[in-house]
């Protein structure tokens, strides 16, 4: 029972009212970014990064994960009344939510997705609660080179999963980590890339960078594309499903929670591609998949399953491996060390409350988030009122003034425009934020293991190859990199033995890929 | 991945339809996840040509570089005894190279967008946060705020001016409330 009494302590941290009212304010957030389309759950968190610096870590970190699973329920709503996915992740739902909504059933998808989501979150804390200290033990004896090889890989995974061009992503990996190197050399303590100035001596605070990168790059790059006004249907009627639907749903919830729980903790994962993978999933096991696309209950149950697990598993290279896995991932980090909590293996033993409190704020959250999407659920379909040209200066003011309060300097609201700029121009041009935001926050600890570890070897690199797990990692890396080569070699021979047995399959699959490519 | 916003599903020149009216749902409705995803790609912003693709691997190059340069002058050392500069300069030789590779192989990538005549939004509200920068510790936030507000409600949203001056003077009202009175914060302010 030794194992249990950290696990029940941590009901008491979440139990405090300041970490139940800022568990109730995340979901809250979440609930309505997710429902308004526009800003996701990264530019949301990093809009909101300065508030957390009065509060404790463990209430800082409840909020921001509420926003985070928070938006996986929102981004539902909109998808199955309006067509409009309010998130990445729910772009699926819409597939079959919008048919069963046209079919007067929007009620029953809603609330087929808010039960999937909440028994999908829960399955995945339970999951989290017993495999998270099982990693962080294996993490225990990391070494220096363990890290810069866990480093490497899981930046190398964030930028190649990622959709649009790898060869951009990783450009922007790169210039992360170049970004992290601003300020003073930790081992030497020469100034890098200051130019003179003093404000740049400390580094460049990650703040900042987040604020501007996601939140003000976002919302300029919104600016240019206007969302179409929501017709907001006037109500929603009967959200409980019925006894049979639920029961028919239930092998897509079943599924979509496993599957979406072991997307969830793969770097580069998360919850976008774990309800894509669900819904192929459940359309290849259905009897009959012409159903898909028509209403078919179980494509909205599945991918709002597998969301959610997928949102909550993620936290577990996080908070176990001190390795983010995706970019929103990246953000937790981030507000982490500023508070002065890193991130990793030893958390569990160090700071139980906090990663307890953590975890265990999950289960209030989901709870708060299934009551919130069932009877409230009307409340929330009018938020689709709100028009995004009233929404823009808001967030955009609330990103400035914010940006302020860090250090109360106008130094840092200068980098967030500045940021900002580059924030939308790398949107234009296609380079994803995510990497760079992951890269900078993993530069330091790269580059500082990298350096020990190089001292440990006496400056030989082979020797990452004679500790069994840093070879493993680097043998993964060294795939992972070459894999675009490997596939676009396969896919040539194969191209010239089979190239017209492919054209009849063709109509199909460039549907799912043009699917794939815009998320 | 999680940070794309929501699926551009609605967002289009061609069939804008202002913000205040009602929206009519002038779509037909596509019935299959293929015929909805052929839909979204049209409704995709135009790509940008290969001249943009190159125009963007050259600054990355140039930054590369430049950061390459710095680096080599910041001293490089050994691999056991290194100096400041050599993990920028490994960063960076990675920048170049796909830089490089980007410049020669991604010509004809279709991932970059066109600026169109849309892109002067950005613009003017880059105008506009900027100039709020400079003036804040000036005149304070209130002043600047509203203009904000206005601007981008009014010129950038084609909101009508009535809710475009209510929202705007709540917001700024609501803003002082929460910063200056309730959180006594240090932003500049004028009142």
């Amino acid at each position: 029972m030794d194992f249990l009494n950290p696990v029940i302590n941590g009901f008491s941290v979440v139990l405090e009212p300041m970490n139940l009212l800022y568990c109730l304010v995340g979901v809250v957030i979440g609930m309505l970014i997710g429902v308004l389309p526009g800003l996701g759950p990264a530019a949301t968190i990093a809009i909101l990064l300065p508030l957390t610096y009065g509060v404790e870590p463990v209430t800082a970190i409840i909020m921001l994960a509420g926003i985070f699973y928070g938006a996986q329920y929102g981004g539902t709503i909109t998808s199955v009344l309006l067509r409009l996915p309010g998130e990445a992740s729910s772009v699926v739902t819409v597939f079959d939510g919008y048919q069963m909504a046209r079919q007067g059933k929007a009620g029953t998808a809603l609330g087929l997705a808010a039960i999937g989501s909440f028994i999908g979150g829960t399955a995945a804390i339970i999951g989290l609660t017993f495999l998270a200290p099982l990693v962080a033990g294996f993490a225990l004896d990391f070494g220096p080179p363990e890290y810069s090889a866990l480093a490497m890989l899981g930046i190398l995974l964030v930028a190649t999963i990622s959709g649009g061009s790898k060869a951009k992503a990783l450009i922007a990996a790169s210039v992360g980590l170049l970004l992290a190197t601003v300020g003073r050399d930790i081992f030497t303590g020469e100034s890098r890339f200051t130019f003179g100035s003093i404000q740049l001596a400390d580094g460049i605070d990650f703040v900042p960078i987040a604020m501007g990168i996601f939140g003000l790059g976002e919302i300029l790059y919104n600016l240019e594309e206007r969302h179409r006004a929501a017709k907001a249907p006037s109500k929603v009627s009967n959200v409980w499903p019925s006894k049979a639907e639920l029961k028919h749903a239930s092998g897509a919830i079943g599924r979509g929670s496993v599957l979406g729980f072991f997307l969830g903790i793969l770097p580069g994962g998360g919850a976008t591609i774990a309800s894509m993978a669900s819904y192929a999933m459940e359309k290849k096991r259905a009897k009959q998949p012409e159903r898909f696309g028509k209403g078919a209950p179980e494509g909205v149950a599945g991918p709002e399953t597998a969301n959610n697990a997928a949102a909550t598993s993620s936290f577990i290279p996080l908070l176990t491996l001190g390795i983010p896995a995706n970019a929103t991932m990246a953000l937790m980090f981030g507000a982490l060390l500023i508070q002065g909590v890193t991130p990793g293996p030893q958390l569990v033993e160090q700071e139980p409350e906090l990663f307890w409190g953590v975890v265990n704020s999950m289960y209030i959250g989901n709870i708060l988030l299934l009551i919130m999407s069932l009877p409230l659920v009307g409340i929330f379909v009018r938020i689709l009122r709100v028009r995004a040209a009233i929404l823009a200066p808001i967030t955009a003011l609330i990103t400035l003034l914010g940006a302020y309060t860090i250090n109360n300097s106008m130094f840092d609201v200068t980098l967030v425009v500045v940021f900002g700029v580059v924030g939308y121009l790398m949107k234009k041009f296609g380079f994803e934020p995510g990497p760079l935001v992951l890269a900078f926050v993993l530069g330091e600890l790269l580059e500082s293991s990298l350096r020990r570890s190089l001292l440990v070897f006496d400056g030989d690199p082979t020797g990452f190859f004679t500790r069994p797990i840093s070879a493993t990692l680097l043998a993964v890396f060294v795939l992972v990199a070459l894999m675009p080569g490997i596939r676009s070699a396969i896919a040539k021979r194969k191209g010239t033995t089979a190239a017209s047995a492919s054209a009849g399959d063709g109509t199909n699959n460039d549907g799912a890929n043009n699917i794939k490519e815009k998320v | 991945m999680e940070t794309t916003p929501a699926v551009s599903a609605g967002r289009d020149g061609s069939t804008a339809v202002t913000p205040g009216g009602d929206a009519p749902n002038e779509l037909p409705e596509a019935l299959t996840p293929e015929q909805l995803a052929a839909q979204w790609e049209e409704e995709k912003p135009p790509a940008a040509g290969p001249l943009a693709n190159a125009a963007s691997s050259l600054v990355v190059l140039g930054v590369g570089i430049g950061a390459l340069v710095l680096s080599v002058a910041m001293g490089l050392g050994t691999l056991s005894a290194p100096q400041p500069g050599l993990w920028p300069f490994m960063a960076s030789c990675v920048m170049v190279a796909l830089g490089l590779f980007q410049l020669i192989l991604g010509r004809h990538n279709r991932d970059a967008e066109k600026f169109t005549r849309m892109s002067f939004a950005p613009l003017i509200g880059l105008a506009t946060l900027a100039t709020m920068v400079a003036l804040m510790p000036l005149i304070g936030f209130e002043i600047p705020a509203l203009v904000l507000c206005v601007i981008w409600m009014k010129f950038l949203g084609g909101e009508t001016w009535r809710s475009t001056i209510l929202v705007s003077v709540v917001v700024v009202v609501a803003f002082y409330a929460i910063f200056i009175l309730a959180l006594g914060t240090s932003i500049p302010h004028l009142f």
